[in-house]
């Protein structure tokens, strides 16, 4: 792609009552990122990592805002919201392990990889949140 | 196998085929959406029973080739239009999923 001069932000809020629409900043952002040029790898890492936190985001926190930073080499996702944190990181960035209620499992989510698998799509990955007043994940891909 | 190869072939049925030129480079099996995330590779057939909404958008954003509703799943017409306008293929079979496997030429 060309040279930016300038980083490229893009901004949406996320809904959390609505779980027909969940991932909507995620498919809007694959779109931005394909106008642009970027190859398909990395838009499909991008993609599932921000899809992964924008799920988790409307499962366990009831929505919040996220922000995509594209700047030459490298794409920045930030995902903040104001739910009920998490209290012990290292447990919830084991596979498998989940709060999800058994209405969401049913979806097909709740099986305790969206974090595994934020991790595993980026270059860096990271986890700040306060228990009762909500958690911001920032991730780094670079391309 | 390109998808319309597929999609023309006896025992599957076409729900959407928007792409259908695309080339299925292999094959992941699976019904919970964050697995599907982690291990599906892009160009695949997606092989599934899962059929609400949020499977359109897995697909999209793992870059699958299509998606394949096995034992004869069968897809909302609000799903199969949301799949058709995000560009998702969508095929249904009647058998279960590894005998669907079987059948794709890869
Ligand atoms: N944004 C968040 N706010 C509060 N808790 C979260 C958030 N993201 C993840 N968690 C916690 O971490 C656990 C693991 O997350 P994840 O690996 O995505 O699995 P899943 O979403 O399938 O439960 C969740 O079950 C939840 O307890
Ligand atoms: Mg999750």
């Amino acid at each position: 792609m060309n040279q930016m001069a300038e980083p490229l932000v893009f901004r949406f809020d996320v809904d959390g009552d609505n779980f027909t629409s969940a991932g909507q900043a995620s498919v809007q952002v694959k779109k931005n990122l394909r106008q642009l040029g970027i190859d398909p790898e990395t838009i499909r890492r991008v993609s599932i990592a921000m899809y992964e936190g924008e799920i988790n985001m409307v499962i366990h926190a009831k929505g919040g805002q996220a922000d995509v930073i594209v700047s030459d080499g490298c794409i920045e996702i930030i995902l903040a919201d104001k739910g009920p944190g998490i209290a012990n990181i290292e447990q919830a960035m084991q596979e498998g392990f989940s709060t999800a209620p058994d209405n969401i499992r049913s979806l097909g989510f709740g099986a305790g990889m969206g974090l595994p698998n934020m991790k595993r799509y980026t270059d860096e990955m990271q986890i700040d949140s306060v228990v009762g007043e909500g958690t911001t994940i920032t991730m780094k891909v670079k391309y | 196998m390109t998808v319309n190869e597929l999609a023309a072939m006896p025992g599957f049925k076409t729900v959407s085929l928007p792409d259908g030129d695309r080339e299925i480079n292999n094959i992941y099996i699976g019904d919970l959406l964050s697995w599907v995330m982690g291990r599906a590779k892009a160009d695949g057939a997606w092989i599934t029973i899962m059929s609400n909404i949020n499977i359109v958008a897995v697909a999209s954003l793992a870059d699958v080739a299509c998606i394949i509703l096995a034992e004869g799943v069968t897809l909302d017409s609000t799903v199969a239009q949301t799949a058709e306008m995000k560009g998702v293929n969508v095929l249904t079979s009647d058998l279960p999923a590894y005998e669907t496997a079987m059948l794709l030429k890869i």
